[in-house]
């Protein structure tokens, strides 16, 4: 499975961009521990039910109610670029 | 009066005694910070001006009244920068406490004080920092482990009565075990995780770093609970974790693994760890082997379920609504490429690339999927132990602290490093780590840690246990020279 395993493109679906020197390195280093894990392999895992987390629940409802929180000052307090209460990226549409 | 010197229970003593004040116990800590941090590089930065104020008017009648606690840069404290040590996220701010923080300022302790980590908690010797070096305490040319390198070694350097950090695959037990003070990992979903940047969401979990055991069930006391902002904390019965310090080991069996007993251990850890498992059958304890026949598998399966996750949980880092966005964009791609490119460190991108990959359509199944098969089975090894043993005894770390620098190059060595500390937050018991005895290597004399291991909600107990060993041995008691 590691044989396939093509940096740039994992990168590209995780919204990276890599040096050249990044793709070399990280193309070694992750086919080594891809290589690695391939170990799993050697156990039974026939019925075995997946662990998803430890806790023994599966949904859990609060009451859906407005309370007092963020204001909108506050919400975008750590916002790189803002303006009249908005959050300013590039443009979308052309 | 050094009062930095102190255990959190015996400041406060003193505090209660009126021999001394929150006030000074603060002004003592930063002095003591200003002259050694320099050479330990635990903090990132300090707030004074609004601790003092908070000394200035602390009630020593609540549980953790007028203690200053140092928080890892991964926990959101109102007003305080909170970065994970990330280019990301610099110049981020806190806007609100996480829940930890809000039950430390109702039991009267100051959160004080950022404390340097590898970036966003991915790495064992705090050297994936983007923003300092931490320094071991001991020896300032080796690591001070990591995740949370920063939260051990300032308790260790007497630079902090107690503080927080993270575990995820041993992020508490192996920097407390290298640095040589307590370290807590509770069971998941004992303490909330609100407010905690999140990595890996069904590892992480908060917990205290302190000099003693009975600091460390103190300060569980407060951080514990249910929250209904965290939907997978527990629902369980308030309880004092305190209760069972000082009771004997008569009746306890402790298990010791026989796959954490294996070649490649270093001798020094090795004999310290069986000496303190013979101190343990001295003091009463009964000492069995058994097995967790699926521990040679845990790291291969944490580094699948860890970084799958934290590709997920870090996808929010897009430079749009917070943190560090790039200059001069083309467009929407280009924003969320190039912010995240140069923002994310080395070590996170390699993760986030091979969380990808292992999630990614074609590879789920045989990777991720048998990934959770396989904790499964991780699981059930720890379900089946704790059925004849009251704790599983072990090293925390296969071996004392390394030379800054000597495995920056080979991420799956630096991954081996927590064999014995990433299975518990797979099968997401509890563990605590706590001073056993020296190595001494190339004329340093460096901490060993002695690893228990809990069955679920176990804390109690467990703590019980580690008191016991503490009680009886003067390791806890050593402080490095600095």
């Amino acid at each position: 499975m590691s044989a396939e395993f093509n940096v740039r493109h994992t990168a590209h679906l995780a919204r990276l961009e890599l040096s050249e020197s990044e793709a070399r390195r990280f193309q070694s280093q992750l086919s080594q521990i891809l290589g690695y894990v391939e170990k799993l392999k050697e156990v039974d895992v026939s019925g075995v039910e997946p662990t998803a987390h430890t806790a023994d629940f599966m949904n859990v409802f609060r009451a859906d109610e407005p309370r007092d929180w963020f204001t909108t000052e506050e919400a975008l307090s750590n916002a790189p670029r803002q303006a009249n209460h908005l959050i300013i990226v590039p443009k979308v549409i052309e | 009066m050094d009062l930095h010197t102190l255990s959190l229970s015996s400041l406060q003593a003193r505090f209660r005694s009126g021999e001394a004040s929150p006030s000074e116990a603060l002004e003592a800590l930063e002095a003591r910070i200003s002259s050694v941090d320099p050479k330990v590089g635990g903090y990132l930065s300090r707030n004074l001006n609004r601790a003092r104020e908070e000394a200035a008017v602390a009630d020593t009648s609540l549980p953790l009244g007028g203690v200053p606690i140092a928080i890892k840069d991964v926990i959101n404290v109102k007003g305080d920068p909170c970065t994970a040590a990330s280019k990301i996220l610099q110049g981020y701010t806190a806007s609100y406490d996480a829940t930890v923080i809000r039950k430390l300022r109702a039991a009267g302790a100051i959160p004080f004080g950022r404390l340097n980590m590898d970036e966003f908690a991915m790495g064992s010797s705090t050297e994936n920092s983007a923003l300092q070096r931490t320094s071991n305490p001991w020896d300032l040319s080796r690591i001070p482990g990591g995740s949370s390198g920063g939260s051990a070694a300032v308790v260790a350097a007497d630079e902090a009565f107690a503080s927080l950090g993270s575990d995820t695959g041993g992020s508490i037990r192996q920097p407390a075990a290298l640095c040589g003070c307590v370290g807590l990992k509770p069971t998941y979903g004992r303490v909330s995780r609100f407010g905690l940047m999140a990595f890996a969401s069904s590892l992480d979990q908060i917990g205290p770093f302190t000099k003693t055991v009975e600091d460390s069930a103190r300060l569980l006391n407060v951080l514990s609970g249910k929250d209904p902002l965290d939907s997978t904390s527990l629902e369980t019965q308030a309880e004092d974790y305190t209760r069972l310090l000082g009771r004997d080991l008569k009746g306890v069996k402790l298990g010791m693994p026989k796959e954490y007993f294996i070649e490649g251990i270093d001798p020094q850890v090795d004999t310290a760890v069986r000496a303190a498992i013979r101190q343990y059958e001295s003091l009463g304890a009964e000492i069995v082997e058994v097995s967790l026949p699926h521990t040679e598998y845990a790291v291969a399966v944490y580094y699948i379920i860890a970084t799958a996750e934290a590709s997920a949980n870090l996808a929010r880092y897009d430079g749009v609504r917070y943190g560090r966005r790039a200059e001069e964009l083309r467009n929407l791609q280009d924003l969320y490429v190039r912010s995240r490119s140069e923002g994310f460190g080395e070590e996170v991108k390699r993760r986030i690339i091979l969380g990808t990959y292992v999630l990614s359509s074609g590879y789920y199944d045989a990777y991720y999927l048998r990934a959770q098969k396989v904790r499964t089975l991780i699981r059930q090894d720890f379900e089946n132990a704790f059925k004849k043993v009251d704790a599983l005894i072990c090293p925390t770390s296969p071996e004392a602290a390394f030379k800054i620098g000597e495995r920056s190059g080979d991420p799956l060595k630096m991954y081996l490093a927590d064999i014995f500390t990433i299975a518990t937050n797979l099968a997401g018991n509890c563990g605590i780590s706590l001073p056993c005895g020296f190595a001494d290597l190339e004329g340093s004399r460096l901490p060993v840690g002695l690893q228990l291991l809990g069955n679920n909600l176990d804390e109690a107990k467990l703590l019980g246990i580690a008191h016991a060993y503490e009680q009886a041995t003067p390791w806890h008691k050593q402080r490095p020279a600095l």
